[in-house]
């Protein structure tokens, strides 16, 4: 980060409240919605890794949800219209490959979010021991909660749904599909 | 916007317009730190960035190509998905590939030093076949569902585990893709082994077919183990992975699969007869997906769409 900076903040553990007053690079950036999940914000989604201000403009670094997460671009410019439009100068934003992206960055208020518009927020990501990625035969187990009926079981109808992210899945008991965001 | 020409109206303008993986798509890797390990030669890691980012680049086609082919809305769904996380991981391996490469023109002191570094589209769109660094699994054209569902589990089975080990890479680049494309790759094992199973376990004709695809699949895949020396000099620098040990989990998950699908243990592979990938044998199947991938770039080049 430039030596200029002025302002950092992360989406770590551990973030304060927003400041009083003019809102923030940060809350600006936090602000602009998903292009794929207009619902949440990027703040909620997690991918808003670290916003500075600096002398020679607010220095955004994000980190993609997927490798070819298309959505990326947009979120870009989306994300230089913001912080252009707050009157805060010119946005570069970067990108940061590690540490990956994980289900678990989404905030309590996305995951509340995401089922009042029907889709089934991720559960804990999976964690891993040492050794081989288990091989998984067969649909996973999980119970994942109809976000329609509040139904505690559903159906796994496909794995991949309309983005990379989310499969979809039919309620046991309204037969409603829906769709889940799946842990990664 | 004006629509008096629909055509310019569709062009993005920005000054970072690409004619190539979509409009105005910039670079993966901006701001991601380019520095090359110590003690590591930019040739050979360049070199595997292209083995890497090819395999994927050349898959993701191929999956592609199943669009609009597939039995079910959903697997059309599913097989796009997969192809554009391998695009994703293409992306990032051609970009760092063409940064690498720059670094060891400059630290040579070549008469290009100074240049513009080969950028992913360059490396994508304007490369010659036998300028690709493929194993040729990834470019084998399939004759039914089946035959897709026995090369895939292949292809992400042994790319799972290759990506696994790349995440304690001496390369940060290299370890990032790696730690992003296990979750992804953790994924298209899922879905192709559960169609090996359900086809191998299913009825007496896609039991029949299953077995068929697997004995032409699985034999050629020897290629997969087989060591370059690039990677055997990476590995021994700790940035790559040498591809021989990724058999024994390759085996058991074959093994397995096998076993719950009701199909007969794997065959064993075959004795190489064919050039290999990694030096830039290829077969026309290549040339083939070369000419559909590249055939916009290479006519208008530099075109901005």
């Amino acid at each position: 980060m430039t030596s200029g900076a002025t302002a950092l903040r992360s989406t770590g553990a551990g973030i304060g409240p927003a400041r009083a007053g003019s809102p923030s690079a940060f809350d600006v950036v936090g602000a602009v919605v998903d292009p794929e999940l207009p619902v949440v914000t990027l703040a909620e989604l997690g991918i808003v890794r670290e916003v500075a201000e600096t002398d020679d403009g607010v220095v955004v670094t994000i980190t993609p949800t997927y490798s070819g997460c298309p959505a990326m671009e947009t979120i870009r410019d989306d994300i230089v219209r913001a912080v252009d439009g707050a009157g805060l100068g010119r946005a570069h934003v970067r990108t940061v490959l590690a540490p990956a992206w994980t289900t678990d960055w989404i905030s309590e208020s996305g995951r509340a979010k995401l089922a009042a518009a029907g889709i089934a927020p991720p559960g804990a990501a999976p964690r891993r021991g040492a050794g081989p990625v288990p091989l998984v035969l067969g649909v996973r187990q999980e119970p994942v909660a109809c976000p329609q009926c509040g139904h505690a079981e559903s159906e796994r109808l496909a794995a991949f749904s309309a983005t990379a992210c989310r499969e979809l899945r039919r309620c046991l008991a309204c037969r409603e599909p829906f769709e889940h965001v799946k842990e990664i | 916007m004006s629509f008096d020409d629909a055509y310019d109206a569709l062009t993005d303008h920005d000054d970072d317009a690409r004619w190539a993986y979509g409009t105005g798509f910039s670079d993966p890797l901006a701001g991601v730190p380019t520095a090359v390990p110590d003690g590591v030669d930019p040739a050979d890691l360049a070199a595997y960035c292209l083995m890497l980012g090819d395999d994927a680049l050349v898959m993701s086609h191929r999956l592609q190509q199943w669009v609009t082919r597939a039995p079910e809305l959903e697997d059309e769904m599913a097989l796009a998905n997969i192809g554009l996380d391998l695009l994703g991981q293409a992306r990032l391996l051609l970009s760092r590939a063409g940064e690498v490469e720059q670094a060891g023109i400059e630290q040579a002191g070549f008469e290009n030093a100074g240049g513009p570094a080969r950028d992913e589209d360059a490396l994508a769109y304007l490369r010659d076949p036998a300028d690709f660094r493929n194993v040729r699994l990834a470019e084998r054209a399939d004759e039914d569902f089946a035959h897709l569902v026995a090369r895939l589990l292949v292809f992400a089975t042994w790319r799972l585990a290759l990506l696994d080990r790349l995440t304690s890479s001496r390369d940060p680049v290299l370890a990032a893709i790696g730690a992003k494309g296990v979750k992804e790759a953790t994924y298209h094992r899922e879905y192709a082994a559960g169609w090996v199973v359900r086809l191998g376990d299913g009825t007496d004709l896609s039991h029949t077919r299953m077995r068929a695809a697997v004995d032409a699949v699985e034999p050629p895949a020897g290629e997969l183990f087989e060591p370059h020396e690039v990677e055997l000099r990476l590995a021994a620098a700790g940035v790559a992975v040498d591809p021989s040990a990724l058999r024994e989990e390759y085996d058991g998950v074959l093994a397995e699969v096998h076993r719950v699908a009701t199909l007969p243990p794997p065959p064993p592979f075959e004795a190489a007869t064919v050039g290999a990938g990694r030096d830039g044998v290829h077969g026309p199947e290549l040339v083939e997906i070369l000419n559909e991938m590249q055939e916009l770039a290479r006519a208008v080049p530099g075109g901005v769409w």
